[in-house]
């Protein structure tokens, strides 16, 4: 964990709505956790839902954040970060601000992924699982995105581009500062 | 969304097809929600049950499991937990699969009914929808869908002016295959690291939260309004085979018209291939085929004339799973392929048990090399070794079994291949080296 505080960017880290440093959960973000664990029948089955609702306001959840979490449901870090990392869509560092998801899944290899991750490693030098030194894109590998007749395909954000060729991404990426 | 004139298309025949989708009105207009009234005004659980039993519908996700048969494991009656959950299964991320993303963005309706449906029928209070996170559209239509469906009375208390009360919710995921086997669903609903559970006891008799829990797929659950407005016999009719009713089939890889379509289950991969699909694209020979997303057993062009049913496809030595195939051609290397499909199993093994969190990363590793002009000859060996030592009754659950399926296929049709990769110390084909 020591890691994500070496990878802090102050100009991500700060949390819309929180207190500074991000060590306490923001009245907003109590009242949607509040809400989810009306719904279930003790309080750390809502762990998933508050990690989903600090990340959607903080962009990534920090240690201090995991933290915050973890008092307010009555379990420890560690419980907490087992669950955080497990998933793939929970995310323990900082991202750029559009993360960059490319299918690399079966249907989307024989249709050119791997062009395609080819010539955005070209324009924004980076692999997957890094962030351009301008915070602008976090680029990560996605197991099918479940539109293998329109393959290749990416997703930026909550928006799904599909038959993607790879002259095509200047256009797309410059939808995205 | 195409279908043949004069078939029927019960699930996808008012479907637009442009990314439209079905609004509460319209969906009452096609007849939307009739099925719900006439089973609350005129039929017992047991009757529902009964009639679902008689349809022989088998589950869509995969497994192929009899509907009726799982929902019969509910305790009922007055002595049965007053709490029991039914969940939709929408976590579809299987690769080489998106017939369920065309049922949830095309009619959310249809699942939204037959999913009250299916928890009448064992008497559930409380319904989850479990939807993958990157079907951001669906997420958002369904909610839409919800709001509707509870203003219009269809959820909450007295639906449709009867006693039954169902609350229904909507749950995103945040990624990971394992999800959607359905005992890891319920690790991850209630919160946990989406690790499978051992069987017994079974979700039936103590599932979510410790409590009778049915999980079925997006697609059998959509099938359900149509059973209870047409029958049982009307159902198994659909059927040009064994098993009743349609099947919402797709075909990706190099084919001219890539796409799904809802046919008569038991349709040939031929007509699949040839008529649906178009056939392959200019410059590209039929090498291999997936029948039914990644998990399955590779068939090939000697199997055209198989029919896409449970029993023909098991006949044939693979699984229809998903129904929906991915098409090798002649330009696409199976060793890098098998490794695309390793590499994703090896990600996504939820790490719980030991040969699948260690067996099949040393599989991919393997590939790799061979795929890079590094393999040996006793490589194969090894190979074959693992698809018996991850093969079923050596792993916690089936994601490593189903892993093996593409390999132990590959192996079996296509071991020249693997063989000039290691003779010729590189991989002959130009393309999809990473």
């Amino acid at each position: 964990m020591s890691q994500n505080k070496a990878d802090t960017n102050a100009s991500i880290q700060q949390p819309s709505s929180a207190k500074p440093g991000g060590t306490e959960l923001s009245v907003a973000e109590r009242a949607l956790i509040d809400h989810e664990i009306s719904l279930v029948p003790y309080r750390k089955a809502a762990v998933i839902e508050a990690l989903k609702i600090v990340q959607q306001n903080r962009r990534w959840v920090s240690d201090e954040s995991l933290d915050a979490i973890a008092r307010y449901l009555d379990m420890n870090a560690a419980e907490v970060d087992s669950v955080a990392t497990f998933y793939n869509l929970i995310f323990r560092r900082p991202v750029g601000r559009h993360v960059m998801l490319l299918c690399d899944s079966v249907s989307c290899y024989i249709m050119g992924c791997t062009e395609l991750y080819r010539s955005l490693q070209q324009r924004l030098g980076i692999e997957f699982g890094h962030t351009t030194s301008d915070n602008r894109f976090t680029l990560l590998p996605n197991c099918c995105l479940g539109c293998c007749d329109h393959a290749p395909a990416l997703m930026i954000d909550d928006d799904l581009y599909r038959d993607v060729k790879p002259m095509e991404l200047e256009g797309i990426l410059k939808h995205y500062e | 969304m195409n279908s043949q004139a004069g078939m029927e298309t019960p699930l996808t025949q008012y479907i637009k097809g442009n990314g439209a989708s079905l609004g509460l009105k319209e969906y009452e207009a096609i007849g939307g929600y009739t099925a719900l009234k006439k089973v609350l005004q005129s039929m017992t659980p047991a009757e529902l049950q009964q009639l679902v039993m008689d349809s022989k519908l088998k589950g869509r996700g995969g497994a192929g499991f009899s509907t009726g048969t799982k929902w019969s494991l509910v305790p009922m009656g007055p002595e049965a937990p007053k709490r029991k959950y039914l969940i939709a299964n929408a976590d579809e991320m299987e690769p080489g699969t998106f017939k369920d993303r065309l049922l949830l963005e095309g009619n959310p309706h249809q699942l939204i009914e037959g999913m009250i449906l299916a928890a009448y029928a064992i008497q559930a209070d409380i319904s989850y929808i479990f939807l993958r996170w990157a079907y951001r559209s669906a997420a958002v239509l369904l909610k839409k869908c919800l709001e509707e469906a509870y203003a219009a009375g269809y959820l909450g208390q007295h639906i449709a002016g009867s006693d039954y009360k169902l609350e229904l919710y909507l749950h995103t995921g945040v990624g990971r295959y394992i999800c959607g086997e359905e005992t890891a669903l319920l690790n991850a609903l209630e919160g946990k690291r989406a690790t499978p559970r051992a069987k017994p006891p079974f979700p039936q008799i103590s599932g979510l939260f410790g409590k009778p829990t049915i999980v079925n797929n997006v697609e059998t659950l959509s099938c359900i309004p149509h059973i209870v407005n047409n029958g049982a016999t009307w159902f198994r009719n659909l059927s040009s085979s064994e098993d009743s009713g349609t099947k919402i089939y797709g075909v990706s890889g190099k084919v001219r018209n890539p796409g799904a379509w809802e046919l008569p289950m038991g349709t040939t991969i031929r007509e699949l291939l040839e008529e649906h699909a178009g056939g392959m694209l200019p410059g590209y020979q039929l090498k291999g085929i997936l029948p039914g997303g990644a998990s399955t057993d590779f068939l090939t062009g000697d199997h055209l004339d198989i029919k896409m049913d449970f029993a023909a496809v098991a006949a044939a030595g693979s699984r229809l799973g998903t129904g929906t195939m991915i098409v090798m051609d002649d330009k696409t290397c199976p060793v890098g392929m098998v490794h695309n499909l390793q590499h994703f199993f090896a990600q996504e093994s939820c790490g719980w048990c030991t040969p699948c969190r260690e067996g099949i990363p040393w599989v991919e590793k393997i590939l790799w090399s061979i795929e890079q002009g590094a393999g040996r000859k006793e490589d194969l060996e090894l190979l074959d070794m693992h698809t018996k030592f991850l093969g079923p009754g050596n792993t916690f659950c089936a994601l490593a079994p189903g892993a093996m399926e593409p390999l132990q296929s590959a192996l079996k049709y296509f071991r020249p291949e693997f063989e000039k990769h290691i003779e010729q110390k590189k991989c002959p084909y130009a393309n999809h080296t990473h």
